[in-house]
């Protein structure tokens, strides 16, 4: 049912985007094919990730069962399931979007919401990007930042198991 | 026989994450039009000199900005040079790649609306925070 209302939503909100494409085709036509251009470059640096979180999160129904999820993930795992979640965070590649399916199969076989939230946070630290970090902003900038970043993700963790 | 199973859950599995693709697929037209009508100027135009304000603007452009984050640190490194104050450009920086205003239809039908409402929310609080302690610390040593 909620699945169903959410297609449905989701068709709602492409069509409304579509509308707008629609209306700046006539409007401002250079805008629209620098959007399609921009949007199309976007969508095929997605799409392998995308086949990629498909994959993963297959893997993970197949092998992985709840109960496994439950004993590393969940809302009483401690400190060794905030260290997975960093962990994958941090090396975890592409846009937050692609991960939202793979987040979404894991909290139904036990993750907790806690733990999920740290997953997101911790995509911050982008461990290819670092000496590019570095050479913009400096060493004491990249280091401080990341470091607070993980320290925030205790604490994120903390506050999101709450709710 | 597990083989075939496998298959199935990949099929399954991609048959849900297809039933998701209308959503995406217009989060990732709003990026389109969002950085061909949002152009860096236009960023930077939004700085007004007061430390407070500068910061809690670097959290809301950072929030609504999205895309690769060598574009948060090319933009952060111009603003910096610009004159934009350090707690600026930290909460910029940090919003940019935590909290994701365009996704949030997204975030919100994959993962409910309290999570992504809550995950957000305490991301664009925690960036504040880090840009207050993390310029702290960096006037001190250097």
């Amino acid at each position: 049912m909620k699945k169903e209302r959410n297609k449905i939503s989701g068709l709602y909100f492409l069509i409304t985007v579509l509308f707008v494409y629609l209306l700046l085709f006539f409007v401002a036509p250079q805008g629209f094919y620098q959007s399609v251009k921009i949007s199309g470059r976007i969508f095929s640096s997605v799409i392998l990730i995308l086949v990629a979180v498909v994959v993963l999160t297959a893997i993970i129904n197949y092998f992985l069962n709840p109960k496994k999820i439950t004993k590393h993930l969940s809302k009483n795992a401690g400190l060794k399931g905030w260290l997975i979640a960093t962990t994958g965070g941090i090396i975890s590649h592409g846009p937050p979007y692609v991960w939202y399916s793979l987040i979404s199969e894991l909290q139904k076989k036990g993750m907790s919401k806690g733990l999920s939230a740290v997953f997101l946070y911790t995509r911050a630290i982008k461990i290819p990007l670092l000496p590019m970090m570095i050479v913009f902003f400096g060493w004491n900038l990249t280091i401080i930042l990341n470091l607070l970043i993980i320290i925030s993700s205790l604490l994120i963790w903390k506050i999101m198991n709450r709710f | 026989m597990k083989k075939k199973n496998f298959v199935t859950t990949l099929f399954q599995t991609a048959k849900g994450v297809a039933m998701t693709l209308p959503i995406l697929i217009g989060i990732i037209l709003c990026l389109g039009l969002f950085k061909t009508f949002v152009s860096v100027e236009t960023i930077h135009k939004i700085f007004s000199g007061n430390v407070i304000f500068d910061t809690l603007i670097g959290s809301v452009v950072g929030s609504i900005t999205a895309g690769n984050p060598i574009n948060s640190y090319i933009i952060g490194e111009q603003l910096l040079a610009d004159g934009v104050s350090l707690y600026a450009i930290i909460a910029f920086l940090i919003c940019w790649v935590t909290v994701g205003i365009v996704q949030l239809p997204y975030e919100i039908s994959m993962l409910g609306k309290k999570f992504a409402f809550t995950r957000n929310f305490l991301s664009f609080i925690f960036s504040i925070l880090i840009a207050g302690i993390g310029s702290v610390i960096i006037g001190v040593i250097s």
